[in-house]
């Protein structure tokens, strides 16, 4: 222990994530209660990706079947090795549920907990049964007489737990963690004030006295008299845990992210909290609730306090600044640091590298976050903007970046937010990025590596075609005897795929895959470090070989059944008394500048924020104790950036729907237009999906919900917040504003999603017209909890991009919408979305998953086209690897 | 739940392995093998009327051809194994299912461990020196914490209370047939093995004994983790509890490829260690190529590095195989088990170990 340990001493103190608990969090109960378990088990992933190394699960809810939820929580939990490898607690009061945990972990977990509470028999029997299933665990400071209060109870009870557990039941000592019981102090009740003083005090007494025994505790409970006021409840924790742990507390249930270090808290604050939890004055409690309120929230008398900076040396005030993202003296300030130095340059190399060092430990350590950090990036700018005309004028140029990254987004691909975040990143770590923008040639990306001599080219791509397109790159940079690293990154990237395919590709140099922009930093230093650039990118390419070599393995297992069985088990629609509904035109109809104001409530606000990497439900994420702090700015400058664009006109939104009489014909669905007949193929599902006729799922196509008997319709729309927002975004970017340049992009991709979702409740409601009557709230919409679907080509439901050429062709979707298709059928503008609409009840959204040889023969025969193109559109959709498959034929 | 040394047997098993490496024996279904069994063969006397195939159910051999299996027995330990283990591999109700024989569970773990207690106690009395009988409760062919099914991770094909009852019946047949131990072995899946040894305890209070327990899981490939996917820290942590023995890894991998393994566990195991590798890696025609010489070469280096106190062979080895490594290994002293502080050490797939404060 040193002298001044801090919640930052992680190696010592254990932190037991406290979020898979339904008692604890109103988000996870809901999403239990909803049976919604893939979204539960990544709140699992979350807590594990951000330092639990314990997982504590409770499902003690009246409502659930407790045992139930346990068991199948923990059976998915088993299949995520990023979520299993660390140790499960098992949380509950009910003695059947921590059995039925229990009985599904592999792993040497934790039972939280048992106590005296029923007498000595229930209390040894538990014991027992714990140590067979071989677990360690938790005992409360509870026997037949109630909970411990006071420190002797405490430790009068917890020792007498551990004499019968060691003596008794054969118990090892060192398994065996006591909860001497955290209650609320500041409660107004005077009984209450010791509280704290009897925790620490007994938890020393259990450490002194009872060998090898461990104290933990739920820290949160302390500060409940300050429920509502999160930043007084944080400080109170980090100096709770600053004196348990040093009366010797081994662990806790805590939202560790949240804690502020102790050092930091403000002094007033500090002193008055421990007046409390020491219970060193009488009038403690009034003096924390007198101040309490200076401290809620980022507003209120803390921003008072905020304009001390201002007073410091400007060295100091650049640094603040840059953290802080304040833009507003930066001039003033950056002119008296140039009269200060001796050159100009030296204001960039000395405060404001600094300053902006400062952010990226910050950032790395996870104590900024990304809208912070893109802000800092601005106040950066802005200052070297000032100096600028004065370094011209010395004629110097010896800036000495860290080194130079070529960023590109590739042939195709039109989708940049992610590079230019990625980009400003780098920058803000004084590397210099020449950004070659988006659709960029491999040729042209070689070219220009080469004159400029960067150190490092990154890749971005956001639809599936984009990465063949990165496979190429690869090919290319090998072939041209290249060894520059090759960084991959972007939303369908994955670490599985650049260790498959790109890797392979680029045996000359280190490819990596950047599943980040916080990674980005860390991963490019390696990569340009003499010393460690080799190491690191054996480390990472033994990784990729590892995880190719275990897919390979895995395939084995990954069953399809032929398309013929698939399509015998179709979705099970009785067509024989049903009447589709035949929507109000029939053609096609445009929409021009459309209203922005019908759109601005139809946000979905969620992916606007996990843009900026900040993960978390909306409105819950405003107020989130960890990523609040930067969700809420974000939030109030997107709310400002959007009345701009409604009132001065920034976006004239346009759109295109249509309708035409469809039949549905096997996988195919045959329509009946103007110009002729058009064919729109689907792709039907291959897994085995088992044998009991009662609750077998189908084998589901699109086609499925149009009926085979003809008279049906099949829908089409195409809607862009349109061109001139793009223009917008490129003039912030010109000014040097890459912050307001990706968050009019962002908003531009929001706007898009929330016109297909107005359009859709219009078709519905009096296009198509099957719904008139249908009333939804925003939220229910965002759930889906309508009839029929708008899947859109090159999403799950229908993965082959190409098909959009046929819905932009009956759409005339350039002229009608101005939206145009790429070569890798992208979407230009980028913040677009077009798909078919479907309008049967059952339809419903679907993953069309990996599909077999045999459809994609078919497929390939249906359309017209080569086994080996299709292949090609559809390769993350494989289960079979076509060049295995090829080389397998060719020696048989 | 104290040190198992309750039984004579026990003591005298502790006593040898301070004093040596231990020899276990090799591979039985090789052996079964090479004996080119018939259908009839396998349905003896006693199942000449069932009406599915046996062929390939070692195990009921137990019951229709026990000469056989004692012979098998005798040549190991002649060989110079102080172990045996018994023909029960898959003798759970759970894997006897595939024959529809699950209702001889108990018999023919009850008969195995007869059989082979007979060849222990004919060596015993003619050569004087202590013979051990070990009850095999192999993995079942199922998986408690491993989905069957690709497209549903929650899905399950048993359960623990399953393996639990089924590892019961069959444990309670070894203790009555005459095992001195209890090996819970070729563990792919540790929950299988947690409920395995739950079940042997709960074994033990019902019998009034309780015997030394060895435990033996299988790295699956050069990953180095179990078919579930644990390290073998992570996998001592499970089991640590039932304070067996020995812990060790036997199967799937030759000598060569599970050295490192063993010798991880070795760093962190405060038991004796144990390892029986297969013959090498299979040949494309499903056989073993590793001759007896080149198995005892790399054991032989083991034991001289201090890695392991229990040797022994798996898939592929032979009597030749075993006599090779009793003459290599027994020079060297048996490895030091090791003395680890006391400290809280929890698993999920990778361990967690908890370093007081204090």
């Amino acid at each position: 222990m040193t002298d001044q340990p801090t919640t930052e001493s992680r190696s010592i103190f254990v932190n037991i994530g406290e979020r898979t608990n339904v008692t604890g969090s109103a988000r996870f109960r809901k999403l239990i209660a909803d049976g919604d378990y893939e979204t539960a088990l990544e709140v699992a992933r979350q807590q594990v990706e951000s330092g639990a190394q314990i997982l504590d699960v409770n499902m003690d809810e009246g409502l659930l079947d407790s045992e139930a939820a346990m068991t199948t929580y923990l059976n998915l939990i088993a299949s995520e090795p990023d979520i299993s490898r660390v140790p499960i607690m098992v949380d509950s009061s009910k003695w059947s549920v921590i059995e039925a945990g229990l009985k599904c972990l592999q792993g040497k977990g934790i039972v939280n907990s048992i106590s005296l509470k029923e007498g000595e028999d229930p209390f040894l029997e538990q014991a027992r049964l714990v140590r067979r299933y071989g677990a360690a665990v938790v005992v409360m400071a509870f026997d037949e007489d109630g909970q411990a209060e006071t420190a002797t109870r405490k430790f009068e009870i917890c020792k007498r737990a551990y004499d019968l557990l060691v003596t008794k039941v054969g118990f090892p000592p060192e398994d065996i963690i006591f909860d001497p019981n955290i209650f609320a102090v500041a409660t107004g009740i005077e009984e209450h004030n010791n509280y704290a003083v009897d925790f620490f005090e007994g938890t020393k007494l259990i450490k002194e006295n009872l060998p090898h025994a461990l104290v933990s505790g739920g820290v949160s409970n302390v500060s409940f008299s300050f429920r509502g006021n999160n930043a007084v409840r944080e400080a109170m924790h980090a100096c709770f845990l600053y004196h348990a742990i040093n009366n010797g507390m081994d662990m806790g249930i805590v939202n560790a992210g949240a804690l502020p270090v102790y050092q930091d808290i403000p002094e007033t604050l500090r002193e008055r909290i421990e007046d409390v939890l020491l219970n060193r004055r009488d009038d403690a409690t009034d003096r924390l609730l007198e101040i309490a309120d200076e401290y809620r929230g980022s507003g209120g008398a803390a921003k008072v306090i905020d304009d001390k900076w201002r007073e410091q040396p400007v060295e100091k005030r650049l640094e603040h600044a840059l953290v802080h993202g304040i833009g507003d003296y930066v001039e003033a300030d950056v002119e008296e640091a140039r009269q200060k130095a001796d050159r100009p340059i030296h204001v960039i190399e000395g405060p404001l590298m600094d300053g902006m060092n400062v952010v990226g430990d910050l950032f790395g350590a996870g104590k900024m976050f990304l809208p912070q950090v893109v802000k800092s990036a601005r106040v950066m700018k802005k200052a070297v903007a000032v100096l600028l005309p004065f370094i011209e004028a010395e004629k110097d140029d010896s800036q000495g970046a860290k080194g130079k990254i070529l960023m590109a987004t590739v042939k195709g691909d039109v989708h940049d937010i992610g590079k230019n975040i990625v980009g400003v990143v780098l920058q803000c770590n004084n590397y210099e990025v020449i950004d070659l923008g988006v659709m960029v040639p491999a040729a042209r990306i070689l070219e220009v590596a080469v004159e400029e001599k960067v150190d490092a080219i990154g890749l971005s791509g956001l639809i599936t075609p984009s990465l063949d397109e990165m496979v190429y790159v690869a090919a290319e940079m090998q072939r041209e005897g290249m060894t520059l690293p090759l960084l991959i990154g972007g939303a369908t990237t994955s670490k599985m795929h650049t260790a498959v395919k790109i890797d392979p590709a680029y045996a000359n140099g280190p490819v990596v895959h950047v599943v980040d922009a916080s990674r980005a930093v860390g991963v490019v230093q390696e990569l340009l470090s003499r010393e460690r650039r080799e190491a690191f990118a054996e480390g990472i390419r033994a990784d990729y070989r590892r995880m190719a070599e275990g897919r390979r393995k895995g395939r084995v297992d990954r069953a399809r059944i032929s398309i013929a069985d698939a399509r015998a088990n179709k979705a099970p629609i009785d067509w024989s008394d049903y009447t589709p509904p035949k929507p109000a035109f029939e053609g096609v109809k445009t929409f021009e500048d459309y209203p922005l104001a019908d759109l601005v409530e139809r946000i979905d606000w969620q992916p606007f924020f996990a843009t900026w990497e900040l993960r978390g439900r909306f409105p819950d994420i405003l107020d989130d104790p960890k990523v609040g702090e930067a969700a809420r700015p974000l939030w109030n400058d997107a709310q400002e950036m959007l009345k701009r664009i409604v009132d001065e006109g920034w976006a004239k939104p346009r759109a295109v729907i249509g309708f035409w009489p469809a039949q549905a014909d096997g996988d195919d669905i045959r329509l009946k237009t103007e110009a002729g007949d058009t064919v729109v193929h689907t792709l039907r599902q291959q897994m085995p999906r088992g044998e009991s006729a009662e609750n077998r799922k189908a084998n589901l196509a699109l086609s499925d919900y149009i009926s085979p008997e003809g008279g049906d319709w099949l829908g089409g729309f195409a809607v862009t917040s349109g061109p001139e927002i793009d223009r917008k975004a490129k003039e912030f970017e010109e000014a040097g504003d890459m912050y307001n340049s990706i968050l009019v992009k962002a908003l531009a991709d929001r706007l898009a999603e929330a016109f297909a979702e107005h359009m859709h409740e219009r078709v519905r409601r009096e296009f198509w017209g099957y719904a008139a009557d249908e009333t939804l709230t925003n939220e229910q919409l965002i759930a889906e909890a309508y009839r029929g679907i708008r899947p859109a080509p090159g999403y799950p439901a229908c993965p082959d991009h190409t098909e959009k050429g046929t819905l932009f062709e009956l759409l005339d979707a350039p002229s009608a919408a101005g939206v145009e298709l790429t070569e890798s059928f992208a979407m230009l503008p980028a913040a677009s979305v077009s798909g078919w609409y479907f309008s049967h009840p059952e339809a419903r959204y679907f993953g069309l998953g990996r599909i077999e040889r045999d459809q994609v023969e078919d497929y390939a025969r249906r359309k017209g086209m080569s086994v080996e193109e299709v292949e090609r559109w559809l390769a993350p959709s494989l289960a079979y690897d076509p060049e295995e498959e090829a080389a397998k034929r060719e020696a048989a | 739940m104290t040190a198992a040394a309750t039984t004579d047997a026990a003591r005298e098993l502790y006593r040898l392995a301070d004093q040596r490496v231990v020899i276990l024996d090799g591979a039985m279904g090789t052996m079964i093998q090479g004996l080119s069994l018939t259908e009839e063969d396998f349905r003896g006397d006693r199942f000449t009327d069932l009406n599915h195939d046996l062929k390939g159910d070692n195990d009921i051999l137990n019951l229709s051809q026990p000469e056989k299996i004692e012979a098998i027995h005798l040549e190991y330990f002649e060989a110079g194994a102080d172990i045996a283990q018994t023909n029960t591999f898959n003798a759970t109700s759970i894997s006897q299912a595939d024959y529809g024989l699950s209702h001889l569970a108990r018999e023919i773990n009850v008969e195995g461990a007869r059989i082979a207690r007979r060849a222990a106690d004919m060596v015993r009395e003619e050569e004087g020196r202590p013979t051990f009988v070990a009850g095999a409760l192999g993995p079942t062919n199922r998986t408690a914490s491993i989905s069957p099914d690709v497209t549903d991770p929650g899905a399950r094909n048993t359960s623990f209370d399953e393996l639990r009852e089924a590892y019961l019946e069959a444990t309670l047949g070894l203790i009555e047939g005459g095992a001195d131990i209890i090996l819970v072995e070729t563990i792919f899946d540790t929950l299988n093995a947690k409920a395995a040894l739950f079940a042997v305890d709960e074994a033990f209070d019902q019998a009034g004994v309780r015997l030394p327990i060895m435990i033996s899981g299988t790295i699956t490939d050069r990953s180095g983790r179990t078919l579930s996917g644990q390290t073998p820290e992570a996998f001592w942590n499970s089991v640590r509890h039932a304070n067996p023995f020995s812990v060790g890894f036997n199967c799937a991998l030759g000598a060569k490829d599970l050295r490192p393994h063993i010798a991880e566990l070795s760093r962190v195991a405060d038991v004796r260690v144990s390892a029986y590798p297969n013959a090498g890696l299979p040949n494309e025609f499903g056989g073993y190529d590793e001759k007896p010489e080149q198995t005892a070469d790399h054991l032989g280096g083991w034991a001289e590095d201090g890695l392991v106190n229990v040797v022994g062979g798996c898939c592929g080895t032979t009597p030749a195989h075993i006599a090779a490594i009793a003459r290599q290994v027994k020079a060297a002293a048996p490895r030091v088990v090791p003395q680890l502080s006391l400290r809280m050490r929890l698993s999920g797939l990778e361990p967690f170990d908890l370093r007081s404060a204090f």
